[in-house]
């Protein structure tokens, strides 16, 4: 993965696959706070919740269309961990992305509440990040 | 022309290597599971450890969907397309007329109730490291299972693949009984040996191949390309895996790296599975991973 900045970007679709790349590590970001809070590793803190969770939720309502044109998958850029079924037919990748967005309402809902809603909506929000991955990706290491 | 002369030499020296006229399938003596009765209970934790369902039931199953054993998943390779049969016990067209000892016959020798090899996509070649008993709990709990009436299909394999006597070579060559980790280990590291060698098969996709298709163990856990598809399957001794022990056991409970990436592909149906272990299995596999030997 390419960290350096745009001068250093090469390979088709570099910029689409820098910027989704980025977005998604900002979900891990966000996700990372929530997690720490709930499994106890880290104090839990309604505000810095709900901050992370708003972060979630922004992520999963914005237009990102313009980051995955057709044919920008692993086997054309080898930066980019996107599998080609994204774009196949019967891709049901636009349910993947909603039941991001639905687990990301209810976390937003349930964050800053207190402690045990967070951990009970965790394991969605889990579950949708990981849910999409496995169908997904491919790996490379 | 030219590939279906190497494929006919390779399979030569396969046979050659293991004696055509020997091929006589071994199997478990008949008293192998006397004395030993199958508990379901117990059963149930064998089958999650060893991963049917990642290959038996359909691998975008969720919840009880993924006891419904009716086989179908396709498994490319170098030597044609293999089709994952229907295991479930459904006495036509699954497994429901087999005993306990056809079972560890499959598991542990590769070989069918008519005798016949099986392919080594079914990772026979780590399953022979599993306990008599741990299979017996296996076939009780594969027996409560939901029987489900969809046939086999047969595998898309050429000549000369698909003459299962020419396994015979193979398996004189990649079926081994004995640990890759051998020395002293702890109570903790020989429990996470078993669950890593035998039940996981974790080596299955983790471990490079050799030109013939086992694994080579001498670079054992080092990585290698996906056969017939895209990517490879990352490198987990020390040497490129340098996580936490605790980190690697909430990998496999959760499926979320310490830097909250998510497990994808493959990988991500491996910790469907390893999230119904307990937290002490998850943790014994944790420290074997670092002790294996560090591959570069
Ligand atoms: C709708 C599908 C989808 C959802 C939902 C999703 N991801 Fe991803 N994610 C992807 C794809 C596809 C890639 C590979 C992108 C690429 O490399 O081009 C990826 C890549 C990543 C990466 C690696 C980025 C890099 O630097 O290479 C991280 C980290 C990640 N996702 C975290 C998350 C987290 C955390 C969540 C949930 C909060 C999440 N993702 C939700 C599809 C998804
Ligand atoms: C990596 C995928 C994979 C995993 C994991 C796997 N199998 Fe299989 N299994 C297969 C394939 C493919 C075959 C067909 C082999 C052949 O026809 O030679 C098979 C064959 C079988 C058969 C023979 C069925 C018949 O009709 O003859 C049985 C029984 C079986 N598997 C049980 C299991 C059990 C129990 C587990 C878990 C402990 C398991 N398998 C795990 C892929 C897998
Ligand atoms: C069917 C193939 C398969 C099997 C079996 C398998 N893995 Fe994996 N494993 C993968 C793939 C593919 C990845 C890469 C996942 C990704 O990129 O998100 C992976 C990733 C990992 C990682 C993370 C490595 C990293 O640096 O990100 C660990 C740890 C791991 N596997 C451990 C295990 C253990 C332990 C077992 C046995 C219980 C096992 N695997 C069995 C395919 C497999």
């Amino acid at each position: 993965m390419a960290t350096i900045g745009l001068a250093e970007e090469e390979g088709p679709f570099a910029n689409e696959i820098e910027a989704r790349q980025g977005l998604m590590v900002y979900r891990a970001i966000n996700i990372g706070t929530l997690a720490a809070m709930a499994k106890g590793e880290a104090e839990y803190d309604a505000a810095k919740a709900a901050t992370a969770a708003n972060a979630l939720l922004a992520s999963a309502n914005l237009d990102v269309s313009m980051l995955w044109p057709p044919g920008s998958d692993n086997a054309a850029n080898p930066d980019s961990t996107a599998s080609a079924a994204i774009w196949a037919d019967g891709s049901d990748i636009g349910a993947k992305a909603g039941a991001f967005k639905a687990a990301a309402e209810a976390m937003a809902a349930a964050a800053g509440t207190d402690l045990a809603s967070l951990q009970g909506a965790m394991g969605d929000l889990g579950g949708s990040c990981g849910g999409c991955h496995k169908a997904f990706r491919v790996p490379t290491n | 022309m030219r590939r279906i002369f190497r494929a006919t030499l390779v399979f030569a020296l396969i046979a050659a290597a293991g004696g055509w006229w020997l091929s006589a399938p071994s199997r478990l003596p008949a008293s192998a599971l006397d004395g030993i009765s199958g508990n379901a209970t117990r059963g149930e934790k064998i089958f999650w450890a060893g991963g049917c369902a990642s290959c038996h039931a359909d691998p975008d199953a969720e919840g009880d969907d993924k006891l419904k054993l009716a086989g179908g998943q396709r498994f490319p390779s170098p030597f044609g397309t293999f089709i994952a049969p229907n295991i479930s016990p459904d006495p036509e067209n699954g497994v429901g007329g087999w005993s306990a000892l056809d079972l560890a016959n499959a598991m542990t020798r590769g070989t069918s109730p008519e005798g016949e090899h099986y392919y080594p996509v079914f990772p026979y070649t780590s399953y022979i490291k599993a306990s008599l008993q741990d299979v017996a709990d296996l076939h009780a709990f594969l027996m409560t299972l939901p029987p489900v009436a969809t046939p086999s299909a047969p595998h898309e394999v050429s000549f000369p693949f698909n003459i299962r006597r020419s396994l015979f070579g193979w398996k004189f060559l990649y079926l081994k009984s004995d640990w890759v980790l051998a020395g002293d280990l702890t109570p903790e590291e020989e429990r996470g040996r078993y669950l890593v060698e035998a039940l996981g098969h974790c080596g299955e996709c983790h471990t490079p191949r050799t030109a013939l298709g086992g694994m080579d163990r001498g670079r054992w856990l080092s990585g290698g390309p996906v056969p017939a598809g895209q990517g490879r399957f990352p490198n987990i001794t020390p040497a490129k895996l340098t996580w936490s022990a605790e980190e690697i056991a909430e990998y496999l409970k959760s499926g979320f790296t310490p830097d909250f990436d998510s497990a994808g592909g493959h990988m991500a149906l491996v910790v469907e599975n390893m999230a119904h272990l307990s937290p002490e299995d998850r943790a014994a596999i944790a420290a074997y991973l670092q002790k294996v030997p560090p591959v570069e």
